[in-house]
């Protein structure tokens, strides 16, 4: 099962990425276990992803870190919004 | 209507779009928002614009879709430039007929608001001591919130 992941804004900025396909094993069903598998990377990682105010998006709707995912999703981090 | 460009806009020829797309308007609000050039009394220099392609097309048709909802609209229109701009630049218009001068109004606001808010923008400032992303703010936050109870 694979998944694309977007980075947004300041997150892309700290985690110096923007997009990536990503494997999910059979433990990586929520956004939850998602995060937490990401957060391995480093610090950075750790610390940019548990940031209390960061969103996440799973196929362009707002989501949180219950939703499950499924083969082929998009799931997008980014920082509150600031257009307008 | 929804465009998110680079190009900057006339707000002449949306207006007379406007006015000549609805069926019998009695009103026409329009709203255009401009890059300032201070922000806590530093000098911005510049700013660029991002966004999430698709997502923030969709929220923005929400937006607009529920402001439907509220009132008794005819023509809405939200144009939101994205990309490298500066100050004084035209950054956002949002347009809205109707027949009557409330409806109009209101519509503009609660779109704005709920835009601020709820749009996947985000502004990064170039200043004289560095670029820096725009802090969300609280206040954007409550004005979004009002509408929550209201009709």
């Amino acid at each position: 099962m694979s998944i694309t992941i977007l980075y947004f804004a300041r997150v892309k900025e700290a985690l110096d990425t923007d997009k990536e396909s990503f494997d999910l094993d059979e433990n990586t069903s929520t956004v939850e276990h998602l995060v937490a598998q990401l957060s391995q990377r480093g610090n950075i990682w750790q610390s940019t992803l548990a940031e209390k105010n960061i969103l996440v998006a799973v196929n362009q709707t707002v989501a949180n870190f219950a939703t499950k995912l499924n083969d082929g999703d998009e799931i997008a981090f980014y920082p509150p919004v600031t257009g307008g | 209507m929804i465009r998110i460009q680079e190009e900057d806009f006339d707000v002449g020829n949306e207006y007379n779009l406007l006015r000549k797309n609805s069926q019998s308007p009695g009103a026409i609000v329009t709203f255009t928002g401009l890059v300032r050039d201070l922000d806590k009394g530093e000098k911005i220099t510049g700013m660029t614009l991002e966004h999430y392609p698709g997502m923030t097309e969709h929220s923005l048709a929400a937006i607009l879709s529920e402001s439907k909802q509220r009132w008794k609209l005819d023509q809405t229109i939200i144009i939101h430039r994205i990309g490298k701009l500066l100050p004084d630049d035209q950054i956002v218009f949002v347009g809205v007929t109707s027949a009557h001068r409330e409806e109009a109004f209101l519509a503009c606001r609660f779109i704005m608001d709920y835009l601020k808010t709820r749009a996947q923008f985000w502004k990064k400032e170039t200043t004289d001591s560095g670029e820096h992303w725009v802090e969300a703010k609280k206040s954007d936050s409550q004005s979004a919130d009002q509408w929550k109870n209201k009709s």
